[in-house]
């Protein structure tokens, strides 16, 4: 049980990074990386907003969508909890934490349309995970998210004062710096066979 | 006659001179994910083609009875509508391709090239153009999905369309097949290259100093953000 969790939780960082692996989310990680402090903001407001939105949502299609037979409207259900979510969470955190809203509330609007968000929960209905399972997927792809966020900050900020050529500068080479990420994410490759085997 | 000739342009603008994914940058996520084979790069073009076009005509009729406020939840809520219709018909029709895109055909729904239009183009405009707008975009972006997905399938498989095989790329030809072109570091590199070469070929110089985020439907909130963040510092 452990294993498993624990399983879930790496393969989300490693092996299934949801940006270097999957391409979600890619929005945000090309937009906001420019800089490592505000990358870190974005991905903890993201990390939470996984977790917070698998939480509410896998229970809605257990317990309310499939007894009803309203499978269909997994999506469009989804995609409002998300952002009647999101909302509350911006309008708690302003009433109660002041200074976690001054530093994730910017981001916070941004969520409603990161394809990361809405990814992960549908992703755990198709796996068939149990909710503890939803839950430590969803906090592990976010940490994983969080991982490729600050790591190609770093790149970025190198990048800037590198001499590039010229029909290269801009987006060209950031997505072919954040080719070479993705490559050395590979090397994860198998690690989960490994923790499988203990298991 | 004006009037037809700014239409045709209008449908011709999303494939050229404002490629949503070429010029744009938006719909990164799909692009990359669904560029591994041509096939399955028609049907995410095609179903997110449907989809545009449909959205952004019920988007454009409604433009004026949607309060401004509530404009995004609204057009979300449409676009989810349309996205879970051609869900439903690919289940039905063709399971195969449903399959192959998997999960990133709900996310059809939080696809930027989608929001994008329906803010900035057929809350705008009259539903004709709304919808030829809707189309020309779509096929912009199948276009470009094929473009990447053909180099990537014939780089990383030596196969075209899955079927045909070609025989300088498979094992023993001259150039044997490098699959890291099919898995995520060849999506990106490629889709970087295709954008260098965009931005060569363009006369007009494309501003990504903005990243991503430029022409993304959530950079009017954004500039809020930073503006908010502004004032703070």
């Amino acid at each position: 049980m452990i294993y498993s969790i624990l399983a879930v939780f790496l393969a989300g960082i490693l092996t299934e990074n949801f940006v270097l692996a999957k391409f979600l989310g890619i929005c945000p990680f090309l937009g906001v990386s420019q800089k490592l402090d505000k990358a870190l903001g974005m991905s903890i407001a993201v990390l939470f907003v996984m977790v917070a939105s698998t939480a509410a949502t896998h229970p809605i299609y257990t317990y309310f969508l499939v007894p009803m037979h309203l499978e269909y409207l997994q999506t469009i259900v989804f995609i409002l909890v998300i952002a009647a979510l999101v909302q509350f969470i911006e309008i708690f955190m302003k009433k109660t934490m002041k200074p976690l809203h001054k530093a994730l509330g910017i981001y916070l609007p941004l969520i409603t349309t990161n394809c990361a968000v809405l990814g992960i929960t549908v992703l755990v209905i198709d796996k068939g995970n149990t909710f503890v399972e939803a839950l430590a997927s969803a906090a592990g792809s976010g940490a994983g998210f969080l991982a490729a966020m600050v790591i190609f900050a770093g790149v970025r900020e190198r990048l800037e004062s590198s001499d590039i050529p010229k029909f290269l500068q801009g987006l060209p080479i950031t997505l072919i710096a954040a080719s070479i990420v993705s490559l050395s994410f590979l090397g994860f490759q198998g690690i989960l066979d490994g923790i499988k085997g203990v298991a | 006659m004006a009037e037809k000739k700014k239409l045709s342009s209008v449908l011709i603008n999303g494939v050229l001179k404002e490629n949503p994914v070429l010029v744009l940058i938006l719909g990164t996520c799909p692009t990359l994910a669904i560029s591994t084979s041509v096939v399955n790069a028609l049907g995410m073009g095609v179903a997110a083609t449907v989809v545009l076009a449909c959205s952004n005509t019920v988007i454009s009729a409604l433009r004026k009875l949607i309060p401004d406020k509530v404009r995004i939840p609204a057009f979300i809520t449409i676009i989810a509508g349309f996205v879970t219709m051609v869900q439903m018909l690919l289940k039905a029709f063709l399971p195969a391709i449903d399959e192959a895109l998997g999960i990133y055909l709900p996310l059809i729904v939080v696809n930027c090239i989608i929001l994008g239009r329906a803010e900035m183009f057929a809350s705008k405009n009259r539903v004709l153009a709304s919808a030829l707008d809707g189309i020309g975009m779509g096929a912009g972006f199948t276009v470009a999905l094929l473009l990447i997905a053909l180099v990537r399938e014939s780089l990383g498989t030596g196969t075209l369309m899955g079927a045909v095989n070609i025989p300088v790329l498979q094992e023993g030809g001259s150039i044997d097949p490098m699959i890291i072109f099919v898995l995520a570091p060849g999506g990106f590199f490629v889709y970087g290259l295709f954008i260098a070469l965009a931005q060569k070929l363009g006369k007009e110089k494309v501003d990504t100093s903005a990243g991503a985020c430029g022409a993304c439907p959530a950079a009017a909130v954004c500039s809020k953000a930073s503006e908010k963040e502004g004032k703070k510092a």
